[in-house]
C-alpha cells in the first residue's frame, strides 16, 4: 500500500497545480458561464432566476445573431481555403527544391510572429474602402498601377465583406500551414517516391497515390488548428473595423453584450461559441486518441 | 532519492500556488486611513488627463489633508474602464467615486443598488439652483439624483467648411431652417461637384447623426418622449426622421463605416466635405489645425434643432459602500464647485454645468455653447449614454449600423420598436 502511494503520489503531486488551475479557471468557469446563460441576468443587478433555454431560443431566432453567424461562416470558409491553398503551394514549391530555402521559409513564416492587433492596424489602412481621389492602401495601389477597375469597398461590401477581413488572417497563417505541410513532405521517405517512379507512375499519380495519402493526417491537424482559430476571431476584427454591425461575428457580439451589461446574453453567446469549437475539436481528439491507441 | 526530489519540487509548486492565492489584490489602498479618496475614471490621456490633473490640483487646495488616488483605466473610450468597474462593484469592492456618463447610462448601477442617492448633497451645496433646471430634470431618476456632472458637451453641432459652401454659392453663416431645407442645400452642394457634401464616420457617429435628425423632426419634447415611452417609435415622427436620415446617407462619403470621428471631421477640415455633425469636442481639431472660427469654419445647431441643446456629460457618483465616504463627498464638492468646474473645463475644452460660470473665462466656441446651454431646452444624447441604458443604445447602434448596409427603413423602425419594448419592459 505504502509502496503504491510512493509510486503514484509524487507524479500526482506534480501535476496537481495544473489540475487545480485548469479545474478552476477553465472548467469551473465554463460551468459558471453555462449557469449564467440559463438565467435572466440581463443587467448588473445580481438577482436572477432560472429560465432554462430561453436565452438560447431567443438568440437563435434573432436576425442579428444569425447575421453574425453568417459572417463567421464566410470568414471561416475563405480563411481555411486560403491558408490551406497557399500553405500547400508554398510547401510544395519548397519541397521541389529551391535556392535559399531557409530564407523563403522564414519569409513565409514571419507574419505569424506579428499579433493580429498589430497587423490589423496596418490592414485597416490597406483595406480602406475609399475610392478615387481619397483612396488609400490597396485601392490607391490599384489606382496608381492603372488598375482602377479593381478598386472595391473591401469589407464594406454588404454581403461578402467578411472575405476581405479573411485576407490578413490568410496572410498571417499560411506560413504556419506551410510549415506543417513541409514537415509532412519531409516525412515521406524518398524510397517510396523512387519506388513509384520505378514502377512508371506519372508525376500526378505519384502525388495522388503516394504523397497525398501520407499528408492527410497533417492536413487534418492544420484544418482543425486553423478552423478553431477562425471561430475565435475577435482581435483582428476589432482592430480592422471595430465592433460594428457589418463585420459582426459572435465573438464581437459577445463583447458588445458584455459591455452593455447583458450578462445572460453574452454567456449564451460564449456557450454557443464553445459548442461550435467543440464540433471541430472533439472529432479531432477522438481521432488522435484512436491512432495513439493503435500505435500502442 | 529521485522520487524524493520530485515530491519536493511538487510540494514547492503547490506552496507557491497557495501563496499566490493569499497575496492581496493589487492597487488596494491602506484602508485604515480615512483621509484618502480613490477616484475611478477613464481619463488617462490627452485633454481629459489634463482636465483631471487641473481638477485634482483644485481638490488638493481645498482639501490639503486628503490623499488623492488616481484609479484611471485607459483604453477603449471608457469600455475597458466600465468592464473593470463592473467586476469591482460585483465583488463589493467599489472605488470611493467613479466617473460615468450622466443620465440613463447610470440606470444599470441604480437598479443594481450600487449607487447612493445624492439629493441631499444637491440641497446642501445649492446645486438645484446652480444647475439649469432642464438639466436637473434629465439627471433625476424616480425623484432621486445619483451623480454630479463635471462637464457638459453638446452633440447637435454641425461643423461647416466656409470655403466649400461659398464656392457652391451657399451662405455658410445661415443655418437651414429644417431638415428639408438642409437636404436642398446638400443637393445643391453635390450638383456643384462636391463629392461628399456631408461627412460621416463609424457606427456611433451614425447614431449621433440619427439622433440629431430625430430631434429635428420630433422636437425636444417628442424626442425626450422616446426614452420614457410617451413617443411611439412606430409613429409618424420617427418614420419622417428615418426617411430624412435615409436621404442624408445619399450625401455621405462611401467609406464612412471605417472612419473614426476625427477622420470624418478631417474631411471638413481639409475641404473634402461641406458639413459634419459632431459633438463640440471637434472644436479642438479645428483649433489645432490653426483654423479660425467664423472665417475658415463655422458651426450651427444642426438644422431643425435650433433652441435645443443635445447634452452629454461626465459625472461622478457615490457608490454604495464607498470605503471613504466623507472624502468622496469632499471630491464631489470640488467637482461641483465653481472653481473646480472652471479649472476642469478650460483644460478639457468643454463647458461647466453650473449656470454661474463667467463666459469671458472661456474661448470663443465655448462662449457660444455656454450661452445656448443657459437658454436652450436641454435633451439627452443617445450616442453618449445620456438618453438610454447601455443595452438599449447598443441595440439601437446595431440597428442603425445595419440600416447603413441594407437601407431598409421598415426594418430599422421594427428594430427600434423591439429595442424600446425590451428596454422599457
Amino acid at each position: 500500500m505504502r509502496k503504491g502511494v510512493r509510486n503514484w503520489g509524487p507524479p500526482l503531486l506534480l501535476v496537481s497545480p495544473t489540475i487545480l488551475i485548469l479545474g478552476i479557471f477553465v472548467y469551473g468557469l465554463i460551468a459558471a458561464n453555462i449557469q449564467v446563460s440559463t438565467t435572466n441576468r440581463h443587467s448588473l443587478s445580481p438577482q436572477s432566476e432560472f429560465v432554462g433555454l430561453e436565452n438560447y431560443l431567443a438568440l437563435l431566432s434573432e436576425d442579428r445573431f444569425l447575421h453574425s453567424l453568417f459572417n463567421l461562416v464566410v470568414f471561416t470558409v475563405v480563411f481555411i481555403a486560403g491558408t490551406m491553398l497557399f500553405g500547400f503551394i508554398w510547401a510544395w514549391m519548397l519541397d521541389k527544391g529551391v535556392n535559399a530555402e531557409g530564407m523563403f521559409r522564414s519569409v513565409f513564416l514571419f507574419p505569424m510572429a506579428i499579433s493580429f492587433v498589430a497587423s490589423g492596424v496596418v490592414w485597416r489602412w490597406l483595406l480602406n474602402s475609399a475610392e478615387g481621389d481619397r483612396a488609400s492602401g490597396l485601392n490607391r495601389i490599384f489606382e496608381t498601377l492603372g488598375l482602377g477597375f479593381l478598386q472595391n469597398a473591401w469589407w464594406n461590401e454588404p454581403i461578402w465583406g467578411m472575405a476581405a477581413i479573411a485576407m490578413p488572417a490568410i496572410w498571417q497563417l499560411s506560413g504556419y500551414v506551410m510549415a506543417l505541410f513541409l514537415a509532412g513532405f519531409r516525412g515521406i521517405p524518398q524510397e517510396l517516391r523512387e519506388a513509384a517512379r520505378m514502377d512508371g507512375a506519372s508525376e500526378w499519380k505519384l502525388y495522388r497515390f503516394v504523397v497525398f495519402p501520407q499528408l492527410s493526417p497533417i492536413a487534418l491537424s492544420a484544418l482543425i488548428i486553423v478552423s478553431h482559430m477562425s471561430l475565435k476571431v475577435f482581435d483582428l476584427i476589432m482592430s480592422v473595423t471595430g465592433s460594428i454591425y457589418q463585420t459582426e461575428v459572435p465573438a464581437t457580439y459577445m463583447w458588445v453584450t458584455l459591455t452593455s451589461n447583458d450578462y445572460a446574453k453574452s454567456a449564451t453567446i460564449a456557450t454557443i461559441l464553445l459548442l461550435l469549437a467543440s464540433l471541430f475539436i472533439i472529432p479531432y481528439l477522438i481521432q488522435t486518441w484512436r491512432s495513439e491507441k493503435a500505435d500502442r | 532519492m529521485r522520487k524524493r526530489r520530485l515530491s519536493l519540487i511538487a510540494g514547492a509548486a503547490l506552496a507557491g500556488l497557495a501563496l499566490a492565492g493569499c497575496s492581496p489584490a493589487g492597487g488596494s489602498t491602506d484602508d485604515g486611513n480615512a483621509n484618502q479618496v480613490e477616484v475611478f475614471t477613464w481619463w488617462a490621456s490627452g485633454s481629459e488627463k489634463v482636465g483631471l490633473d487641473a481638477l485634482v490640483s483644485v481638490f488638493d487646495e481645498q482639501n490639503p489633508d486628503v490623499d488623492f488616488t488616481n484609479a484611471a483605466v485607459a483604453g477603449g473610450a471608457g469600455s475597458n474602464a466600465k468592464a473593470a468597474l463592473a467586476s469591482r462593484l460585483e465583488a463589493n469592492n467599489p472605488p470611493d467615486t467613479f466617473q460615468a456618463h450622466a443620465g440613463a447610462e447610470l440606470t444599470d448601477y441604480i437598479e443594481a443598488g450600487q449607487l447612493q442617492d445624492l439629493s441631499s448633497f444637491y440641497e446642501e451645496n445649492g446645486l438645484n439652483e446652480a444647475l439649469p433646471p432642464t438639466l436637473i430634470d434629465q439627471l433625476t431618476s424616480d425623484g432621486k439624483i445619483y451623480s454630479v456632472p463635471s462637464n457638459i458637451h453638446r452633440a447637435n453641432v454641425t461643423w461647416v467648411n466656409v470655403e466649400v459652401l461659398e464656392s457652391a454659392g451657399i451662405d455658410p453663416n445661415v443655418a437651414p431652417a429644417d431638415m428639408d431645407a438642409w437636404i436642398d442645400d446638400l443637393t445643391e452642394l453635390k450638383d456643384s461637384g462636391v463629392e461628399t457634401p456631408l461627412s460621416l464616420g463609424t457606427e456611433w457617429t451614425q447614431m449621433q447623426l440619427f439622433e440629431n435628425v430625430l430631434i429635428a423632426d420630433l422636437g425636444a419634447e417628442g424626442y425626450t418622449g422616446l426614452w420614457d415611452g410617451t413617443t411611439a417609435w412606430d409613429g409618424p415622427g420617427v418614420a419622417t426622421a428615418v426617411d430624412h436620415y435615409d436621404q442624408l446617407l445619399d450625401f455621405v462619403n462611401t467609406d464612412y463605416a471605417g472612419l473614426d470621428w476625427d477622420a470624418a471631421t478631417q474631411l471638413v477640415l481639409d475641404g473634402n466635405a461641406g458639413y459634419n455633425v459632431m459633438g463640440d469636442w471637434a472644436e479642438a481639431a479645428f483649433v489645432q489645425a490653426g483654423q479660425t472660427y467664423g472665417t475658415e469654419y463655422t458651426t450651427w445647431a444642426t438644422p431643425g434643432t435650433e433652441g435645443v441643446f443635445d447634452f452629454l456629460a461626465d459625472s461622478f457618483t457615490l457608490p454604495e459602500g464607498a470605503p471613504h465616504e466623507a472624502a468622496a463627498i469632499d471630491w464631489l464638492t470640488t467637482v461641483s464647485s465653481a472653481e473646480g468646474q472652471k479649472a476642469f473645463n478650460i483644460a478639457k475644452g468643454s463647458i461647466p454645468a453650473r449656470t454661474d460660470a463667467i463666459a469671458s473665462d472661456y474661448p470663443a466656441y465655448q462662449q457660444t455653447a455656454l450661452k445656448s446651454f443657459g437658454e436652450d431646452t436641454v435633451v439627452s444624447s443617445l450616442a453618449h449614454g445620456a438618453a438610454a441604458a447601455s443595452s438599449w443604445s447598443a441595440d439601437l447602434s446595431s440597428a442603425i449600423g445595419r440600416f447603413g448596409v441594407d437601407r431598409d427603413g421598415d426594418a430599422l423602425i421594427a428594430a427600434t420598436v423591439s429595442a424600446a419594448s425590451s428596454a422599457l419592459g
